[in-house]
């Protein structure tokens, strides 16, 4: 019999898992974080280029580490290959992918039909976003769309998904099964209104989010306090952003050139005063994963190892935030192992043989 | 800290590479181009209370109206109404006429100004200073709405999650839509029968 991991549909691993009761989706990240495993995400550097293998080799090497993979769609601006695109690729393979859509790019006309499409294709997943702005990115004289902002796309995705309705009220046949996540930043102001923030996105229809990265440890306790005391930690699976910073310049750079991530004096200092910087930007995002792990809310990490992905796998592993668990990991089926061993040879064996000969070996 | 050394982002490079001319506009985004500064919409923000107060006051008074404005017919004083609202609004909050006034909820500081156009909140970009991630030397609309949302009575509507806009209601007047919906509104309370009341 073919030893089967958990969360895995035995018909293939392409298929949609089993309906659950009390889940709204058929994804691997829905069930792992409602067990209450410690759930890691991680975000896949999109490739500019037309080639399926390059998504691919970019996804191995978080195989075995990571229990979903976001799908970027243009993030900072950015053009790469689409989110929807590296979801339909990955949906293949049997990933857990969890499509980012950003209301930057797109009318509520085509999120709603992507919504569907990326559906069918098996995603379950899907992270609502407002997008940077296009003076961030490669292209600024694109025309910002922003025709919904990420509430109004959360709520949309659950009418469709609860209600069965497109936005205009016209039927759906099949609804999406979804599991629905937005974004949070703890670090930008106005600090006070964020707690209340998270509840209107949860009360737009959010059931996990992703933070920010987080490099002040003290700043996201101070927060999640706030948001538990709001009670919203039992509406809402919260994943905290980290991730390692390649050195005190690149922190530096971040903290000066990208919109809305915080990056306390201390921690570009530690950076500094570092031998080998690198080393220690990787050891300073196992460090704050240790102390967020233990802040009661906190239901995982979302690891964002930007050029760095090679880190992801080193890093869960050193934290030991799985705690010996393995999250599903892409296998050659058994009896295509067998296959492969027995016959793998006549792909490389340079026989031709002719029907002659066929009969002379025969006899 | 960032406002000594310029940034240096794909997109400043993208300018850079861009063909030189005599002719240098601002280097502010086009919505900035079309608008003053925003010195007006900062004192209506730090006055919420007051505005709320009128505006309370002023739909009152516009729903007395009602009877007038059918009389005349909405369509024929929509014309009107519009400049008017639109050169008010436009004066004290950088009104950019969508047809859907939201400022009772949102502290008195116009969402449309957010070069998003976000009516739910502030996006993850805001700057450490408060300021805007597309435009550095503006303050976020919404850390605006914020600030003004605490000095209002009913300042928790902020909370309220906002449908997205129709786009198809731009350039309508807010304030006769208002009206004529708490109009309709007060027609259909009168028309049910009071539980009790003798038919």
């Amino acid at each position: 019999m073919i030893g089967r991991q958990p969360d895995e549909n035995p018909a293939g691993i392409h298929l949609p898992l089993d309906p659950l009761p009390g889940h709204t989706s058929r994804g691997r990240l829905e069930r792992v974080l409602r067990r209450g495993e410690f759930a890691v995400t991680t975000e896949l550097n999109p490739p500019d280029s037309a080639d399926p293998e390059d998504v691919y080799n970019r996804a191995k090497i978080f195989d075995g580490w990571v229990d979903a993979i976001n799908a970027v769609d243009a993030s900072g601006a950015n053009c790469h290959m689409s989110s929807v695109g590296i979801c339909a690729l990955l949906t293949r393979m049997g990933y857990a992918p969890i499509m980012q859509i950003a209301c930057r790019d797109r009318n509520r006309i085509a999120i709603q039909g992507d919504v569907l499409g990326g559906a069918a294709m098996g995603v379950a997943n899907m992270l609502c976003l407002t997008g940077d702005g296009v003076q961030a990115g490669d292209q600024p004289g694109a025309k910002p769309v922003f025709d919904l902002d990420c509430m109004s796309l959360l709520e949309t995705c659950r009418i469709m998904r609860d209600n069965g309705k497109f936005l205009s009220g016209r039927k759906l046949t099949t609804p999406p099964q979804l599991f629905l996540g937005a974004a949070i930043n703890p670090f930008a102001p106005p600090i006070d209104f964020r707690p209340y923030r998270l509840g209107k996105k949860i009360a737009a229809g959010a059931q996990f989010v992703q933070s920010q990265y987080c490099f002040d440890v003290p700043m996201f306790r101070t927060y999640m306090q706030q948001v538990r005391d709001l009670g919203f930690t039992e509406k809402c699976f919260i994943l905290c952003g980290v991730g390692p910073l390649a050195s005190a310049k690149t922190a530096k750079w971040i903290r000066s050139n990208v919109p809305g991530i915080h990056i306390p004096d201390s921690i570009v200092k530690r950076l500094e005063g570092a031998q080998d910087q690198k080393k220690e930007g990787k050891q300073l995002c196992i460090d704050i994963i240790n102390e967020v792990k233990e802040i009661p809310g906190v239901c995982g990490v979302h690891v964002m190892a930007y050029r760095q992905e090679e880190y992801v796998a080193e890093i869960v592993d050193e934290s030991g935030v799985l705690k010996g668990r393995q999250p599903w990991k892409r296998e050659i089926r058994r009896d295509d192992q067998l296959v492969a061993d027995r016959l793998d040879h006549i792909l490389h064996d340079e026989i031709t043989e002719t029907q002659v000969d066929m009969v002379k070996t025969a006899h | 800290m960032s406002e000594k050394t310029p940034a240096i982002t794909q997109a400043t490079l993208v300018k850079k590479a861009a063909p030189k001319s005599d002719y240098k506009p601002a280097d502010v985004s086009p919505q900035r181009r079309v608008q003053r500064s925003f010195a007006v919409r900062l004192w209506s923000v730090r006055h919420s209370r007051l505005l709320e107060w009128f505006y309370a006051r002023f739909s009152d008074m516009f729903l007395l109206l009602h009877p007038l404005w059918k009389r005349i017919g909405y369509g024929r004083v929509e014309g009107p109404i519009k400049f008017v609202e639109k050169r008010v609004k436009g004066f004290m909050f950088d009104c950019r006429m969508c047809g859907q006034c939201v400022l009772s909820s949102t502290g008195m500081s116009c969402p449309m100004n957010c070069p998003k156009q976000l009516r739910n909140g502030p996006c993850g970009g805001v700057r450490a200073n408060g300021n805007c991630e597309v435009e550095p030397d503006m303050p976020c609309v919404w850390v605006k709405a914020w600030e003004g949302s605490r000095n209002m009575a009913h300042g928790d509507k902020i909370l309220d999650v906002q449908k997205p806009v129709d786009q198809s209601l731009r350039e309508t007047s807010a304030w006769l839509r208002v009206t004529a919906q708490a109009a309709a509104a007060r027609e259909a309370a009168r028309n049910v029968p009071k539980p009790g009341a003798p038919a």
